[in-house]
């Protein structure tokens, strides 16, 4: 057992797969000597080589194409790219054809990919390198997308990312790559993609969230004194619409915490799932917590722009009155 | 014939003042006055400065992620004093010695960088904000240079990239435009030998960047992009020739990252020490301070009196950015639309974005704040 932020949890898994199966192999932009801008890729360049861990020229589309052509290919590559804000020039290739492959060959060819990026806000960053776009890829059919919110988690739901035979996004909530330890087996473990974890039981109200806002959301918890169940979906693509239904019917009230902008935001789903689901159960009407329906605002004004324990406070309280 | 040779292509490379202060006089007299030469050095003098202590914010805690230009000050200030007020430059972020010089508040990059997106409010200069995504940007110049174009004010765009960004499709997509719609484009790639981590060996596998050009018929020349007089010579060509004859040229300068990628990165890991000492020595100002002591145009009083100076203007700025009232939670509302939704009305008024937060009519929530409070 090691204890590790989440970045060097990523590093152990990644580490863990290559040296299990060869066709697991590394592109992207400062990923070799540099160890990535975040250094997740740390040694990996000196361990595995040149072949395995790529320095690609700097071009998006480019490192999401060709790794669509690795995966046919019979590998299992894992690209990243270096910011979520960076994505949009690989948009073409993952949207429109990654995540097609199977569908448009009827299941002939496969495209097991791992594109691993960068998430979210918080870390003072310049602009495009604190969005939250995971609803875009959410909204792409055949595509799954993983989002720890641990070091624990971001180990076993990394290792079963790369062992799927489907491609899948594993986004990295940036915000919490270092910002706290915790134990983690140095064993190789697994966490299946698809399923939420309920982080603490609750009578009361159900919240469900992902990524770094998870930690908002144990925060605001604690302050209210309430009981709350907390749901950290792990998976946003397919979304565990089962733990949330029975959460839900059981409290009979929900809030939804995200940091990407409110409008077709996944707290729409969730809440559509919900009154699918919960109708008959509700006590009040799902509320969202989210980012403001704007650009990700520059640093000065972060802080403000993401949800915080104050008003994730605010929508526990009105909630519960309602 | 059945095998003949249908295109062949050259690249030259320009030189006037070289690192060893040789200077060409069949191509440098009488190409930029001196008092020219003196504004300029004097300009990069306080440009080294301001890029100094941006550094120094940034490591003490006062600035965010700042990306140093030290070393490469020459190409955007030569382009700047060739280019007129109604042309556009659109650059990306290692440019702050042309922006500065075509009247852009020095205050604007600081903010900028500070965070504060005041710093992005930019009038009456024709520039763009600042590009941070790579290789966006050379397509948006393309398509300034159209509406120039097609509104006949005979206004060019000058674009700035560096040698990575010559990876990305845009750019490519953005060099076919310019050459084929015969659009009043100077691609300026500033080739700093390093995009982050990756040198442009591993960019590029041709000889040079320049050739790039070439795929798309446009004029391509390399230049020493450490020394103003060759870097004022080629810009005035490729602005003569995109202002006269709507074509566009791509210039490859060559120059040198002196410092980090940006403050965030440690270059130590993957460069070469002798490399970085070698370009040292290439340092643009270091010749040209040589070159105009040479000719009696400069001085150690002088140079001491112009640092001063620097101090001075870079102290101001500093000052305006860290001292200017702190921008308002609801800033990064007002320029979102012409006109502001009604949600987004309703999100800027309330600051929340769930239906109960927003309609507090719906539920009393007193006692539940008092809890919450308590908690």
């Amino acid at each position: 057992m090691a204890n590790l932020t989440l970045v060097q949890s990523i590093n152990l898994a990644l580490i863990q797969e290559m040296e299990k199966d060869d066709r697991v192999l590394l592109i992207g932009e400062d990923i070799g000597l540099n160890g990535g801008v975040f250094r997740a890729t740390e040694g990996l360049f000196q361990r595995f080589g040149g072949d395995r861990v790529v320095d690609t020229p700097l071009a998006e589309s480019g490192i999401m194409g060709t790794a669509i052509g690795l995966a046919i290919g019979g590998l299992r590559p894992i690209p990243e790219i270096q910011f979520e804000g960076f994505l949009g020039t690989a948009f073409d290739q993952l949207t429109n054809q990654c995540a097609r492959i199977s569908s448009r060959t009827r299941g002939n060819l496969t495209c097991p990919l791992v594109l691993r990026v960068p998430i979210g806000g918080g870390i003072h960053a310049p602009e495009h390198h604190s969005d939250s776009p995971e609803a875009i890829y959410t909204h792409t059919p055949g595509l799954k997308i993983v989002m720890p919110s641990s070091p624990y988690d971001a180990k076993g739901l990394l290792i079963s990312a790369i062992r799927d035979p489907n491609p899948v996004i594993f986004f990295e909530p940036k915000r919490i790559y270092r910002s706290f330890r915790e134990d983690v087996p140095e064993d190789e473990y697994t966490i299946p993609i698809g399923a939420a974890r309920v982080v603490c039981e609750g009578e009361e109200l159900t919240m469900i969230s992902w990524g770094a806002t998870v930690i908002q959301c144990m925060n605001a918890i604690e302050q209210s004194g309430k009981s709350i169940e907390l749901i950290d979906l792990r998976t946003i693509s397919p979304i565990d619409m089962d733990t949330i239904a029975n959460s839900v019917n059981k409290t009979g009230r929900c809030v939804v915490v995200h940091e990407a902008p409110k409008t077709c935001g996944l707290g729409a789903e969730i809440a559509a799932g919900v009154m699918e689901h919960c109708f008959l159960h509700l006590e009040a009407p799902v509320q969202r917590v989210c980012g403001f329906d704007t650009i990700m605002p520059y640093y000065k004004l972060e802080l403000d722009y993401l949800p915080d324990a104050q008003r994730i406070g605010k929508a526990i309280a009105e909630t519960l009155a309602y | 014939m059945p095998v003949e040779t249908v295109f062949e292509a050259s690249i030259k490379h320009v030189s006037i003042l070289d690192e060893h202060g040789n200077f060409d006089s069949a191509l440098g007299d009488g190409l930029i006055p001196d008092e020219d030469v003196v504004a300029m050095y004097t300009h990069m003098m306080t440009c080294r400065h301001f890029d100094e202590i941006a550094f120094k914010l940034q490591r003490s805690g006062r600035m965010g992620t700042y990306p140093e230009n030290r070393g490469q000050e020459v190409p955007s200030l030569a382009a700047a004093y060739v280019l007129q007020k109604k042309d556009w430059m659109v650059t990306c972020y290692r440019e702050n010695a042309g922006l500065f010089w075509r009247g852009l508040p020095m205050e604007k990059i600081l903010l900028h960088w500070m965070g504060d997106e005041r710093g992005n409010h930019i009038e009456d200069v024709n520039v763009t904000p600042l590009a941070i995504s790579i290789g966006t940007q050379m397509l948006h110049a393309t398509g300034l240079a159209w509406a120039s174009k097609y509104r006949g004010d005979g206004a060019i765009a000058c674009t700035f990239f560096g040698d990575g960004a010559t990876s990305e499709g845009d750019f490519h997509e953005a060099a076919n435009f310019a050459a084929n719609l015969d659009l009043p484009v100077v691609f300026v790639c500033q080739n700093n030998g390093w995009a982050i981590s990756t040198p442009t060996t591993m960019e590029c596998s041709a000889p040079t960047l320049a050739q790039r050009g070439l795929a798309y018929g446009m004029d391509c020349i390399q230049v020493d992009g450490n020394d103003l007089f060759a870097m004022v010579s080629v810009m005035r060509d490729a602005v003569q020739h995109a202002r006269e004859n709507n074509r566009p040229t791509f210039i490859e300068a060559l120059t040198y990252r002196l410092g980090d990628h940006t403050t965030a990165d440690d270059a130590r890991r993957y460069r070469d020490e002798d490399e970085l000492a070698m370009w040292e020595k290439r340092d643009p100002m270091i010749r040209l301070r040589n070159y105009l002591e040479k000719k009696d145009l400069w001085s150690q009083e002088k140079e001491e009196e112009q640092l001063a100076s620097a101090k001075n203007i870079v102290s101001g700025v500093v000052k305006y950015a860290e001292e200017i009232d702190a921008p308002t939670a609801t800033d990064f509302f007002d320029s979102m639309y012409a006109e502001l939704p009604k949600e987004l009305q309703i999100q800027r008024q309330t600051m929340r974005t769930s239906s109960l937060g927003q309609d507090p009519s719906q539920v009393d929530v007193t006692s539940q704040e008092e809890v919450s409070k308590n908690g």
